[in-house]
Parts: structure tokens; C-alpha cells; sequence
């Protein structure tokens, strides 16, 4: 990123794109020419053009990392909201605890937090996560954030970078689900600094430069604290 | 339409009521990503219309009996607010509301890719703070921004613009005092790039060949709008520093 500076191209729904490729993710082909189904960026990778949404729901994918919040208990599964347009059950076979029928509110209550994996998706959307696997578990007491789940890629950022340097400047647990959740648990100066970055991600995602305006930020919030 | 006057809505000059040349648009501002805690949201002043709208989804469809599934409903609501106009408005859908809920929701359903998401619904808020003639053509246009905003996918935005008939001239965006003691008002809802159009509906009287004139000054017009649309959205985007 050799000092870009500015905004990335940004397309609304119905816009013809003019870069050549084959067309790719969130584009349409009308009468051979290629049009963005989003209000998004163009991004050409690997000869496809895709556009990346700017907002918009997550949508579930098969192996992806999630947080999700527990809404609903049934005798054999709770429910879970996972920021998606459909809740996923989460069936007691598929947590890592022996659960008797009729006994799942001993495990998980309404509002418990988990961090879980989308084990299925089938083509009518309908979801199923587990917990049964490595890392996967309830996430207990920090704190929840909610960022577009596009913009999930810009807080990890190239090979996590991002997501590092949050966490050793701030010294915040921090677990980023696939479906925009962020959980984030640490000292409380340290959780409104973290916060406070990822809104400015949030806000600059499809800007350039951001990932040395975001060390700038945390350089500041920290000199601030050993000033006081 | 309305009571006959002696209002003379176009006087020797050959201007309107309020100064405006026949085919020229009463002056438009948009704002996009206006509301925090809905998905996608918009506002939209109008001549002297000021109209809120707001996009929640696509959500699982609730009660469940009203889901498709293979494709998402769009389910948009018309509302005006009791201070909207002279005289208060009974609150709650009437009649007038509930056909524009229905037209606009047909009209925006045409332009969302709706076999996306399946057994959804796309919950659309149209809210008129504020009246002066042809807020369901600006709700259009306003709910279209929301839509995007809300990251739904879409084949095109969506442009609502309304002409009509007044003093035996055909004109472009009717006012207040023009729409009630004019002749004819066309509102109209047009896909900007393939022209085709989502709603077409006529109140008055018009011959086929001033029907003809009205919908090709409203498809010139929706140009206009559509351009300060794509203005609105990426400025939301440009902005940020």
C-alpha cells in the first residue's frame, strides 16, 4: 500500500463496471455487460470481479467462526441468533457437554454468549452451528460489538496484522466472529480503546493507509494513559 | 381532482404557481444513513416534502405463514404523520395508505434480487413528516437509498417522479395547490437504466397523447433524480476523511 491515499472506487446497485474479468460475487450480467448488484467497492481478484458490499446482512457459510447470542432454550436445543437473516439451533448433540433432555437451561441461559462454528447451510438457508471442537466455547463476561460482517476482514486485517496490534497495545482478549460479532474482554481503558478503534475501521474500512492511521490512534490512546 | 377554482395555476409567462418553468423539478436534498438502529435508512426533502424511510432485513418472516420459500418478502409501509398536513390526520393506515403500502411494495420488489434470501422479509418504513404532492413518488426514491444502504442487492435504484395536467398544459412535479386544482396527476416509479417502469398509476383526465407527453418528461426527469441519488449515496462514503 505505497502511500495510497483516498477512497476506493465506490459503485451503487445498477452501475455498469467497466474493469474486465469474468464476473464474480455481488455483480450481474445483463445483455453481456456486467452491472453491481450493491451499493459497494470493486475489487478485481484472481481474473473475477467482485463487488464488496458496504453494509448489509451476514450470510452463513459452511466452517465459518461465529458469536452468536442464545435466545431461545428448547428440551433438545437452544437457539441462536447469529446476526444472520435466519436463527441457528444449536442441537444438544453438537456441545461438548452430556445434556439430559429438558436440562439445556442448565448449561446455557437467554443472552449467554457463544463462540461457535456454522457446521451446515443448506440452500434454504437454514443453519446449524456446534460447539463441539477445539476453541469453541461460552464466551463469559467483556463485552459485545457488532461491526458490518464485510467489514470483518479490515479489523483482522492482512494475516491478522490488525487484530494483533489491537491486542498488544491494548492487552484485550479479543474474538472476532465471521458474522461482524466482536467480543472483547481486558481492562475497561483498554476496551473503550479497542472499541474506539474498530468504530474508526468501521468508518474507514474502504479508505487506504488505514492500518498505520489505526497505530497512530492506539500510539496516542496509550500516551494519553501513561500521562495520567 | 379536487375543486374547481379560478386559480390561475399558470399565469401569462407561461410559469407556475411557484415560479417554476413546466418541466422543471422542484428542488430535491437527500441524506442517506440517517437512522443508527435500522439497517438502512434515508431522508428526503422534496419541494415541500420531508420524508423519512427506513429498511429493516432480510429477517426471517414473522408470522411464518407469510414466508416464501423461495424468495423474500418485501413488505413496505406508507404512513403519514398527523402533522403531515393542514388538517390533522387521523394516525393509522387508511384506505390511501394501505394501496400506496401495496403499489410501492410491488414496485420495489421488481428491483431486489428477492431469490437470495428465501423465507425473509425485507421490512421497508416509508414515514411522511411532512406533505406538499407526490410523496409516494419521493418515498420511492427515498426508500430506494434505504435499500441500498441496508446492503440489499438490487438490479437498479429505483426513481419515483410524478407529472400531471394543469390549465390544459402538461407539467412535471405537481405541487400542492397544483395537484388539487389541477387536472391530472401521473406518478410514476422508473428503473433509471433500462427505463422500464414499476408504477404507473393516473388520477384526472388526460388524452393518450398528453398521457404520452407526461411519462416521457417524468423519464427525463428521473435521470436527474437518479444522478443526485448516486450523489447522496456515495457521499455517505465520501466524506469520511
Amino acid at each position: 500500500m505505497n502511500e495510497r491515499k483516498g477512497v476506493r472506487k465506490i459503485v451503487v446497485p445498477g452501475e455498469l463496471i467497466k474493469e474486465v474479468g469474468k464476473p464474480g460475487n455481488g455483480v450481474f450480467v445483463e445483455n453481456g455487460k456486467m452491472y453491481s448488484a450493491y451499493l459497494g467497492i470493486v475489487e478485481t481478484r484472481a481474473g473475477y470481479v467482485n463487488v464488496i458490499p458496504l453494509s448489509g446482512c451476514y450470510i452463513p457459510k459452511k466452517g465459518d467462526k461465529v458469536i452468536g447470542k442464545i435466545i431461545d432454550i428448547a428440551p433438545m436445543n437452544w437457539v441462536v441468533d447469529i446476526n444472520a437473516p435466519y436463527y441457528a439451533p444449536l442441537h444438544v448433540n453438537d456441545v461438548p457437554w452430556h445434556v439430559d433432555f429438558g436440562y439445556t437451561a442448565r448449561y446455557l441461559s437467554i443472552g449467554d454468549v457463544v463462540l461457535a462454528k456454522v457446521s451446515n447451510v443448506n440452500e434454504l438457508g437454514q443453519v446449524w452451528i456446534t460447539l463441539k471442537e477445539p476453541g469453541l466455547r461460552k464466551l463469559e463476561g467483556g463485552h459485545i460489538i457488532k461491526i458490518s460482517p464485510f467489514k470483518v476482514p479490515r479489523v483482522i486485517g492482512k494475516g491478522g496484522s490488525m487484530i494483533q496490534m489491537l491486542k498488544e497495545y491494548t492487552g484485550c482478549r479479543i474474538y472476532v466472529g465471521q458474522n461482524g460479532m466482536i467480543w472483547i474482554s481486558g481492562s475497561p481503558e483498554g476496551m473503550i480503546t479497542v472499541i474506539k478503534a474498530i468504530r474508526m475501521i468501521e468508518n474507514e474500512a474502504h479508505t487506504y493507509g488505514l492500518t498505520d492511521r489505526i497505530k497512530a490512534f492506539l500510539e496516542e490512546e496509550r500516551g494519553e494513559e501513561n500521562g495520567n | 381532482m379536487g375543486i374547481k377554482a379560478d386559480i390561475k395555476l399558470i399565469d401569462d409567462n407561461g410559469l407556475r404557481i411557484d415560479g417554476r418553468l413546466p418541466n422543471q423539478l422542484r428542488p430535491i436534498r437527500m441524506e442517506v444513513g440517517v437512522l443508527e438502529r435500522a439497517d438502512g435508512s434515508a431522508f428526503i426533502e422534496w419541494g415541500g416534502n420531508k420524508i423519512v424511510a427506513a429498511v429493516y432485513g432480510p429477517r426471517e418472516a414473522y408470522p411464518k405463514h407469510v414466508q416464501e420459500a423461495e424468495k423474500a418478502i418485501v413488505r413496505a409501509r406508507y404512513s403519514m404523520a398527523p402533522f403531515s398536513v393542514d388538517e390533522r390526520k387521523r394516525p393509522g393506515p387508511d384506505r390511501r395508505a394501505i394501496e400506496l403500502s401495496k403499489v410501492i411494495s410491488e414496485a420495489l420488489e421488481s428491483v431486489i434480487f428477492v431469490e437470495k434470501y428465501p423465507r425473509t422479509s425485507i421490512d421497508v418504513y416509508i414515514e411522511v413528516l411532512q406533505a406538499d404532492a407526490g410523496t409516494r413518488v419521493a418515498g420511492i426514491t427515498a426508500a430506494s437509498l434505504a435499500l441500498a444502504d441496508a446492503g440489499i442487492p438490487m438490479r437498479d435504484l429505483i426513481v419515483g417522479c410524478a407529472a400531471g395536467k394543469i390549465d390544459g398544459v402538461v407539467v412535471l412535479d405537481l405541487n400542492k395547490e397544483e395537484d388539487n386544482y389541477g387536472e391530472a396527476d401521473v406518478p410514476m416509479a422508473i428503473l433509471p437504466r433500462t427505463k422500464e417502469i414499476a408504477l404507473l398509476q393516473m388520477d384526472g383526465d388526460m388524452t393518450y397523447e398528453e398521457l404520452k407527453t407526461a411519462m416521457d418528461m417524468a423519464m427525463e426527469a428521473a435521470q436527474k433524480i437518479y444522478q443526485m441519488q448516486v450523489e447522496a449515496l456515495k457521499k455517505k462514503y465520501l466524506e469520511v476523511e
